[in-house]
C-alpha cells in the first residue's frame, strides 16, 4: 500500500496478516491501516474474507501470521475482551445477540455497569442502554426481551452494543443491510458524529452509493487478498467495480441465447403471517428468474415456504397447471420443485457424511431396491452428476466437510439435480466460493436453462443478477418492490427498488 | 415490574403450588398453617439447593447426572470421618463435604471443559462411578446413628426462629443465588453461553470455562448436601438419595429450566422443587398411598415442559403494521 | 469447465478396506473384549465352563436388545431414558393379565402392546408437541414406573405359567438359551436395518443434520416416531424376558436400567450427539459389559464395583483418543 499523505497516524495498523482454515486460504498476507476520525470502505465480493479480517480485529479468530499494531506498537488479541479493552469494537454482520436476554443486558453483556459489591447496577445499565438506544435514533424499551424484536430492531441493537464501549476504532460489518431508509440516514448522521469525535471507522459495505457518500479511504480485497487502496477522492464507481471483480463483466457470465418456452410455475397471493406478503409470479421453461433484495428482504423465506420448510397463510402454487399441494419439503421433491439453500452448511450439505451419500438421500427411491441400499448405484448416480459438475475431490466416499465451498455447493447443486426435477431454486447459489467454482456454476446454470431446466435465483450481488437473469424480481420487506425485464435492468433501478428510493419502477 | 411478574412463567407456577397447596388443605385442616409449611420447606431444602446447582449447569447447555452420587459420596465420607473422629469440629467436617463435592464437580468440569466430551456422556460415568466409591470406602457397611457424634446430628435441627438450620440453610442459598445469578459477570455469562455460545464468544465469555465453574458450584452444593442428607437421616449407606438425581432434574424443568440453555430463573427453579416436596409431603395427609408420587411427578413434568414450550419466530420481515 | 468426453474419472472410494477397519472403534472394542476375555479365563478357572459362559450371557441380552433399538434413536439426535419404566409397566400389565389366564402368548401381546403404546406417547410428544426427548424422557420413566407403583406398591405378581417362564429360562440347543437367540436374530436384523437400507440412511442423514435432511425431502418426524415406537416394542420385549426370567413382577424391576442402556449405546461408539455409530460396536460393547461383569462376579467383586468398572471404561474409551490429541496438538503449538 503507497502511504499517501496523512494527517495522523494510523490507530491501528495489520501487515502481513495471514489465515487459513482447512481447505481454504481465508486471509493472504493482508494489511490495512485506520485513521482517527477517517472512515475507510473495505469492499469485496462475497467470500473476499473481509468477514474473516473482521474476526481477526475483535479477537474472535488469531491470525497464522503477521501483526496488530496499536498506536504503534504490536499487540495480539487472544479474546474477544482484549480487542475490546484496545478499543476496537465491532457491528457484525450476523447478529451476535441473545434472544431470551432483555434489550439493556444484550446491549452491556460483558461490560456491564457495576455498582455496590461490584454487582451489576441493572438501573444504571437501564439508562445507560436508553441513552445509546435514543442516541442512534433507535425507539426501542430497554427492557424489551430481544426475542420480541423484528430483525430491523435487532440490528439497531447490535449497533447499540458495539457504541456501549467507549472505542477509538468501530468496526461496521455491512451495518446498513436489514435496515429502512429512514434508519440507513440515522446511521449515516451517526457515522458522521463518530467521525468528528475522532473515531477510526472501518465501514464493510457491498453498496456502492453508500461507499462514495460516506468513506474517505477504500481498501479492496479479492479472494483473501489485498488488491488495492486510497483515498476514495482517486477513484470513480468503475474503477472500483473492477479491482473488486478482477475482470470486466462480459467476460465472466455465460451468453444465454435461447429464449424461454411456455410457463412452468405460477405463484399467486403467497403470504406469511411475519415473513412475507402477496407474492405471485410466473416462471417459463428454460427460464433464469432472479430474486434480489438486501439481506432480510424475505426472499430465502418465501422459497422455503414455496418447498414446504415452512407453511404459508395463503397462497396457490401451480405447475405445469397442476395445482400442487406442498405440505413437506418432500411433497415439493415429489411435484418436482426442488431448493438449493443458502446455508450449505446447515441446510444444504450433511458434511459428515460421504459426497455420494450426500447426493443419493433424496434419490434413495432410484437407487435402492425393496428399500435396500445398492451402493453400486449410488455411486453411478453420484459420479454421473458430480463429473458433470467437474468436482474436485479425492474419492466419492470422502466427507463433504472436507470439500472447499465450491465443491460443497457442487455437490448439494448435483444432489438436486440427481432429482431431474422441473424447477430448481438457488438461493446464493455462488456466495462464498471462489472464483472459479462461481464461473463453472454459472455456466452449468446456463447449460441447465438451455435444457429446459426453470431456473429461479436469489442472489444479492448485483453483477450475478444481471449477468444471469432473463427477468428479476426484487423484494423489499417482504413483498415485491419491482420487476424488471433484461431491458431497462441497471443496477441502480435494483438499488433503488431494493432499499425503497423514491423512484421504484 | 409487578406486572411482567403475572404474566411470566414463574407466576403460573406459583399459582399452581398455592392451588395445591389449598387443595390439600380443604382435605386436612392445619396444611398450609405456617409451621406447616415450615416444615415443606426444611424438608425440601435439600432438593431446592441442589435444584439450583443443576440450573446453572442446564443455563449452560449441559446437564450433570452425577449431583446425587456425589452427595451420597461426600455424605458417607463425613459420617465415617465423624465416626471416626467424633471431635473433629464441625466446620471442618463440612468444609470437607464441600470440598470433595467441589473436586468431584470439577472433575466432571474439566472433561466437558477440556475433553469436550457432552455432559450427560460424563456425568452418566461419573454417576456410577461416584456411587461405586461409597463402596470402596466403606466396604458396603452402613453408618448408623448411634455411630454418628450428638453434634453432627444435631446441627442441621438446630431451631432459629422456628425454622431449623437446614431450612435456614436452603433460604441462604437461594438468597446468594438470587444475588448471583441476576447481579454478577458470571451470573450473566451462565446465561450467555447458554443462550447462544457462539455469540458468547464475542462478548468475550469462555464457554468451556463457564461450563467448567458451573458444574464446579453445583458439585460443592451436592458435597453440602450430602452433610446435610446424611445427619438429618442419621444414617449413610452406598444406595443413599438412589435415583435422586432424576427429582433434581424434574425441579428444574417443572421450574421452568429450559433443556436448551440460557432460559430459566432462580425463582422457578425454587418453585420446582417446592412443587415437587408439597406433593411428597401432601399425599400421606391426603390420605393418598405414597405410591402414587412418583407417577404424580412424571406427570408434572410432562405438563410442565409441554407448557413451557415455546415456538420458534421466524425472522419477523414484516413491518408490524403491514403484518396487521 | 463443460462436461468434457475425457470427464475425469472420480474413484469410488478413497481408502481401502484393510485401512477402514484398522482406523474402526470396532476394532478396538474387540480388542478389548478378547483382552477381558483373557483375563476371565486367567482370573477364575470355571469362566470356560460352557455352562458359566451361557449364564454370562443373561447378564446382557436383555439391555443389549433395548440397546439396538436405543442406538438408532440416538444415531438420530433423541434419546429415550424411560426403556426402564416400560419394562416396569409392561411387566406389571403382564402381572395384572394373570388372573384372566391368556396364556404364555397372550402375556407375550400384552408385553409387546405396552411397549409399542408407551413408545408412541412418547414419540407423539416429541415429534408432535416438539418437545426436547430427554425432558419428555425423563418424565415418562416416572410416569411409567409411577403407574406401576401405584398397581402394585410394596406386593409382587408371582405365578407365570411355566410356559412363559421358558421365554427367560429356557434353552433352545445345549447351552443356548432362548434369549441368546433372540439377542443373535435382533442383532442381525438391526444391523442390517441401519446399514443396508433406505430407512437407516434417512437415520443418519438426520441425527447428522436435521435440518438438511427435512431440506432432503426426509420425513423427519415419522422416522423419529417409527424409532420411539421401536424402542418402546423392544423394552417390550425386554420385559417379557426378564419377567420370564425372574419369574415375578416388583414396580421396582429393571430399576435404572436405562443408563446402563445408554451406557453400552455410548460405549458401542455411537455418538450421543448423533450421526454416527454401528450395531456391531454395540453388538461388542454389550459383550464386553456382560463379560466383564461375569468375570469380575466370579472373583466375588460385588456389583456396585463393577459398576465403576462400567462408568470408568464409558469415559476413558471416549477421554483417552481426545486426551491423545489435545496432547498432540498442544505440543505442535
Amino acid at each position: 500500500m503507497k502511504d499517501t499523505e496523512t494527517d495522523a497516524d494510523p490507530v491501528l495498523r495489520l501487515d502481513g496478516i495471514c489465515k487459513t482454515f482447512p481447505g481454504v486460504v481465508a486471509l493472504a498476507d493482508v494489511e490495512l491501516a485506520l485513521y482517527p476520525g477517517q472512515v475507510t470502505a473495505l469492499v469485496g465480493e462475497n467470500g473476499a474474507g473481509k468477514s474473516t479480517l473482521v474476526k481477526v480485529l475483535t479477537g474472535i479468530h488469531q491470525p497464522d501470521a503477521g501483526t496488530i499494531r496499536v498506536d504503534g506498537a504490536e499487540t495480539r488479541f487472544p479474546s474477544a475482551g482484549a480487542a475490546t479493552k484496545a478499543g476496537i469494537t465491532a457491528i457484525h454482520q450476523e447478529t451476535v445477540l441473545f434472544d431470551e436476554l432483555t434489550v439493556a443486558e444484550n446491549i452491556f453483556l460483558g461490560h456491564a455497569p457495576r455498582g455496590r459489591f461490584g454487582l451489576v447496577d441493572w438501573t444504571r445499565m437501564r439508562g445507560d442502554a436508553a441513552a445509546i438506544l435514543d442516541r442512534i435514533g433507535a425507539r426501542i424499551d430497554p427492557r424489551t426481551p430481544l426475542r420480541e424484536l423484528g430483525i430491523a430492531s435487532k440490528h439497531l441493537v447490535a449497533i447499540a452494543r458495539a457504541l456501549s464501549v467507549d472505542a477509538r476504532v468501530v468496526v461496521m460489518d455491512e451495518p446498513t443491510a436489514s435496515l429502512s431508509q429512514a434508519e440507513i440516514e440515522e446511521l449515516y448522521e451517526l457515522v458522521g458524529r463518530l467521525k468528528s469525535e475522532g473515531k477510526a471507522i472501518l465501514f464493510i459495505s457491498h453498496k456502492f452509493d453508500e461507499v462514495f457518500r460516506i468513506a474517505d479511504r477504500y481498501t479492496v480485497f479479492r479472494d483473501g487478498e489485498m488488491v488495492d487502496a486510497g483515498l476514495i477522492a482517486d477513484v470513480t464507481e468503475d474503477q472500483l467495480v473492477e479491482r473488486m471483480v478482477g475482470r470486466s463483466m462480459d467476460a465472466i457470465f455465460p451468453a444465454r441465447t435461447a429464449t424461454p418456452g411456455g410457463e412452468v410455475l405460477r405463484v399467486e397471493g403467497m403470504s406469511h403471517p411475519t415473513e412475507f406478503a402477496d407474492i405471485s409470479f410466473t416462471l417459463r421453461r428454460g427460464e433464469i428468474l432472479g430474486f434480489y433484495g438486501l439481506v432480510g428482504a424475505g426472499r430465502s423465506e418465501f422459497m422455503q415456504a414455496l418447498f414446504g420448510v415452512t407453511r404459508p397463510s395463503s397462497g396457490t402454487v401451480t405447475l405445469d397447471g397442476r395445482p400442487l399441494v406442498i405440505r413437506s419439503p418432500a411433497d415439493a421433491i415429489a411435484s418436482g420443485i426442488v431448493y438449493v439453500p443458502e446455508d450449505r452448511g446447515r441446510q444444504g450439505a450433511i458434511t459428515a457424511m460421504p459426497i455420494f451419500q450426500n447426493v443419493t438421500l433424496p434419490s434413495l427411491a432410484q437407487t435402492s431396491r425393496h428399500g435396500f441400499v445398492r451402493m453400486a448405484e449410488e455411486f453411478r448416480l453420484a459420479r454421473r452428476y458430480t463429473e458433470r459438475l467437474d468436482l474436485r475431490a479425492a474419492a466419492l466416499d470422502q466427507e463433504v466437510g472436507t470439500l472447499s465451498g465450491g465443491n460443497q455447493q457442487k455437490v448439494v447443486i448435483a444432489k438436486w439435480l440427481a432429482t431431474r426435477p422441473a424447477v430448481i431454486i438457488l438461493d446464493e447459489p455462488t456466495k462464498g466460493i471462489d472464483v472459479g467454482s462461481k464461473a463453472a456454476v454459472h455456466e452449468f446454470m446456463a447449460e441447465l436453462a438451455a435444457e429446459g431446466l426453470s431456473i429461479v435465483m436469489v442472489s444479492s450481488e448485483i453483477p450475478e443478477i444481471l449477468g444471469m437473469s432473463d427477468r428479476v424480481i426484487v423484494l423489499r420487506d417482504g413483498r415485491i418492490a419491482a420487476r424488471f425485464d433484461r431491458e431497462g435492468l441497471t443496477p441502480e433501478a435494483l438499488v433503488r427498488a431494493a432499499a425503497g428510493y423514491e423512484t421504484a419502477a | 415490574m409487578i406486572r411482567s411478574f403475572l404474566r411470566s412463567r414463574e407466576a403460573i407456577l406459583l399459582a399452581a403450588l398455592i392451588a395445591l397447596v389449598l387443595l390439600v388443605e380443604t382435605r386436612f385442616a392445619g396444611f398450609a398453617a405456617p409451621s406447616n409449611l415450615a416444615a415443606i420447606f426444611n424438608d425440601t431444602s435439600i432438593l431446592v439447593i441442589l435444584a439450583l446447582g443443576q440450573m446453572l449447569v442446564i443455563l449452560t447447555r449441559c446437564i450433570d447426572l452425577s449431583l446425587a452420587s456425589n452427595l451420597a459420596l461426600t455424605g458417607m465420607v463425613t459420617a465415617m470421618l465423624n465416626a471416626a473422629m467424633p471431635d473433629l469440629p464441625m466446620g471442618v467436617l463440612i468444609a470437607a463435604a464441600i470440598g470433595l463435592g467441589l473436586l468431584m464437580g470439577a472433575f466432571n468440569g474439566l472433561l466437558v471443559w477440556k475433553l469436550e466430551i457432552p455432559s450427560i456422556v460424563v456425568t452418566l460415568g461419573t454417576l456410577t462411578i461416584y456411587r461405586g466409591l461409597i463402596f470402596l470406602v466403606s466396604g458396603g457397611e452402613w453408618v448408623n446413628s448411634h455411630e454418628m457424634s450428638a453434634a453432627y446430628k444435631a446441627l442441621p435441627r438446630t431451631e432459629i426462629l422456628g425454622l431449623p438450620l437446614l431450612g435456614w440453610t436452603g433460604a441462604a442459598v437461594v438468597a446468594a443465588f438470587a444475588v448471583g445469578v441476576n447481579r454478577t459477570a458470571l451470573g450473566r455469562a451462565f446465561y450467555a453461553v447458554g443462550g447462544n455460545p457462539g455469540a458468547a464468544i464475542y462478548t468475550g465469555i469462555e464457554v468451556g470455562r463457564t461450563r467448567f465453574q458451573a458444574f464446579v458450584i453445583a458439585g460443592g452444593l451436592a458435597g453440602l448436601c450430602g452433610y446435610l442428607w446424611v445427619s438429618r437421616y442419621a444414617v449413610a449407606y452406598t444406595d443413599v438419595a438412589g435415583g435422586f438425581e432424576l427429582d433434581i432434574v424434574a425441579a428444574c424443568v417443572i421450574g421452568g429450566i429450559s433443556i436448551a440453555g440460557g432460559l430459566g430463573t432462580v425463582t422457578g427453579a425454587v418453585l420446582g422443587a417446592l412443587f415437587l416436596g408439597t406433593i411428597k409431603n401432601a399425599l400421606p395427609v391426603a390420605g393418598i398411598s405414597p405410591f402414587w408420587q412418583m407417577a404424580i411427578s412424571g406427570a408434572a413434568i410432562i405438563v410442565a415442559v409441554a407448557f413451557h414450550a415455546r415456538r420458534q419466530p421466524g425472522r419477523v420481515i414484516l413491518k408490524p403494521e403491514a403484518a396487521r | 469447465m463443460s462436461p468434457t468426453a475425457e470427464a475425469r474419472r472420480l474413484p469410488d472410494r478413497g481408502t481401502g478396506c484393510g485401512a477402514r477397519i484398522l482406523r474402526s472403534w470396532e476394532l478396538l472394542l474387540a480388542v478389548i473384549a478378547i483382552l477381558i476375555f483373557i483375563a476371565n479365563t486367567q482370573a477364575s478357572p470355571y469362566f470356560l465352563d460352557p455352562w458359566n459362559l451361557s449364564d454370562a450371557t443373561f447378564n446382557f441380552t436383555e439391555k443389549a436388545m433395548i440397546a439396538f433399538a436405543m442406538a438408532f434413536l440416538i444415531i438420530a439426535g433423541e434419546i429415550d431414558l424411560s426403556v426402564a419404566g416400560i419394562i416396569a409397566l409392561a411387566s406389571t400389565a403382564m402381572g395384572w393379565a394373570l388372573q384372566f389366564d391368556v396364556g404364555a402368548a397372550g402375556l407375550a401381546v400384552i408385553g409387546l402392546g405396552v411397549g409399542v403404546v408407551c413408545g408412541l406417547f412418547n414419540g407423539v410428544l416429541v415429534t408432535r408437541l416438539g418437545l426436547p426427548s430427554i425432558v419428555v424422557t425423563i418424565g415418562t420413566m416416572s410416569l411409567f414406573r409411577g403407574i406401576s407403583y401405584i398397581v402394585l406398591g410394596d406386593q409382587a405378581f408371582n405365578g407365570y405359567p411355566e410356559s412363559f417362564v421358558w421365554l427367560g429360562r429356557g434353552y433352545v440347543f445345549w447351552v443356548v438359551s432362548f434369549e441368546l437367540v433372540l439377542f443373535a436374530l435382533l442383532a442381525g436384523l438391526y444391523a442390517v436395518v441401519l446399514h443396508a437400507t433406505n430407512f437407516g440412511r434417512q437415520v443418519y442423514a438426520i441425527g447428522n443434520n436435521p435440518t438438511a435432511a427435512t431440506f432432503s425431502g426426509i420425513r423427519v418426524a415419522r422416522v423419529k416416531m417409527i424409532l420411539f415406537v421401536l424402542t418402546g416394542a423392544m423394552s417390550g420385549i425386554a420385559a417379557i424376558c426378564l419377567t420370564a426370567r425372574l419369574g415375578s413382577t416388583r414396580p421396582s424391576i429393571a430399576f435404572a436400567w436405562e443408563l446402563e442402556v445408554v451406557t453400552m449405546v455410548v460405549l458401542g461408539g455411537v455418538s450421543i450427539l448423533g450421526g454416527a455409530g454401528s450395531i456391531p460396536g454395540v453388538v461388542l460393547a454389550a459383550l464386553i459389559i456382560g463379560m466383564a461383569t461375569f468375570g469380575l462376579g466370579l472373583l466375588n467383586v460385588p456389583g456396585i464395583v463393577m459398576s465403576i468398572f462400567t462408568g470408568a471404561l464409558l469415559i476413558a474409551v471416549i477421554a483417552l483418543p481426545r486426551l491423545y490429541r489435545l496432547i498432540r496438538t498442544g505440543r505442535a503449538a
